[in-house]
């Protein structure tokens, strides 16, 4: 399985917001957004990709781009982790139908996870960028998303 | 806009702070005085022989001192005395309050009032973010992570890679 590809619309899904609503397709319309996908809340590292994002927040509003975390783990979950990290950027939860989201974006891990991966979306809901790291224990850098937002848009 | 594209890590210049002798095998460090595996990571390098570059790579969300602490050793640095700095932060990364700055300062016979504005200076602060940019556009995500021959180390490094990088000239 390989993450949608640059070209593709976003297909309809509905991930869960850290407060239970919904957050769908119609919430990436008008803006730039950036999905990154992570395996586990609470995995055992000192600093983890969100803190180092976290860091560099103000460059990718500046950008025009807003970053999501998202995982399998229920938004509970998410949001201590979240607070454990001290970040603020908001987690997205795909855990029921548990992965289908991440099926639908091809990141979708046979271990039952979400992989390492990163896809970034246009104001139209067509993905313009995306990755996804070889081993679910690598970090992709920030350095990633900033190639990612300054690539040239994809053939539509 | 600042840069932040993919780039190679750079070569060591005459403006990073260099330890050990220049003709040892080179490593380039990036860490975060207030990450407990830096600290433990500078134990296993004291007495090898390497060549060992230093860069900052602070991360406030993990660690709310980190940048506080960077000032310091950069303070501590522009009289003379950056690895002694380096050195005390690491020892004690409990203690890094500003109170706690101030004493590693008198310690080391530092100028402490000229250290104090110098770790708050636009000066110190464009210096720790030279480095830590320099180490996300390489790819740097968690501390510490080290450069040597052409290859990267993330994370906890133990003692048999760090035999691999002496070995490799």
């Amino acid at each position: 399985m390989s993450p949608i590809a640059p070209g593709e619309p976003v297909p309809e899904f509905t991930l869960r917001r850290e407060n239970g609503e919904a957050f769908t397709r119609a919430d990436l319309e008008g803006h730039t957004t950036v999905l990154v996908f992570y395996p586990f809340a609470f995995s055992p590292v000192c600093t983890d990709q969100l803190g180092l994002y976290e860091e560099m927040l103000d460059e990718f509003k500046s950008r025009g781009a807003t970053l999501y975390g998202v995982s399998c783990d229920a938004h509970y979950s998410q949001r201590a982790f979240r607070d454990q990290l001290g970040v603020t950027i908001e987690q997205l939860s795909d855990f029921e139908p548990k992965g289908e989201v991440c099926r639908a974006f091809g990141v979708y891990h046979p271990g039952g996870f979400a992989q390492r991966a990163l896809v970034i979306i246009g104001p139209e809901g067509v993905v313009t960028w995306s990755y996804q790291a070889d081993a679910p224990s690598e970090l992709p850098g920030a350095n990633l998303i900033f190639d990612g937002l300054e690539a040239p848009a994809p053939p539509v | 806009m600042t840069e932040f594209r993919s780039a190679p890590v750079p070569e060591p210049s005459a403006d990073d702070h260099h330890g050990g002798p220049v003709d040892a095998p080179l490593v380039i460090e990036y860490v975060d005085f207030e990450c407990p595996y830096c600290a433990a990571l500078n134990v296993k390098l004291a007495g090898r022989r390497l060549h060992r570059v230093f860069r900052h790579f602070p991360v406030r969300t993990s660690h709310p001192r980190a940048w506080a602490a960077a000032g310091a050793a950069e303070a501590a640095g522009l009289q003379g005395r950056f690895w002694e700095m380096h050195d005390l932060l690491f020892a004690d990364q409990g203690r890094l309050e500003d109170p706690h700055l101030w004493q590693r300062a008198r310690t080391l016979g530092l100028d402490v009032d000229r250290f104090d504005s110098d770790r708050r200076s636009e000066l110190v602060r464009a210096r720790v973010g030279r480095d830590f940019k320099s180490g996300v556009r390489a790819g740097v995500v968690t501390t510490p992570t080290l450069f040597a021959g052409g290859r990267m180390y993330a994370g906890q490094i133990d003692a048999r890679t760090l035999d691999e990088i002496g070995a490799c000239d």
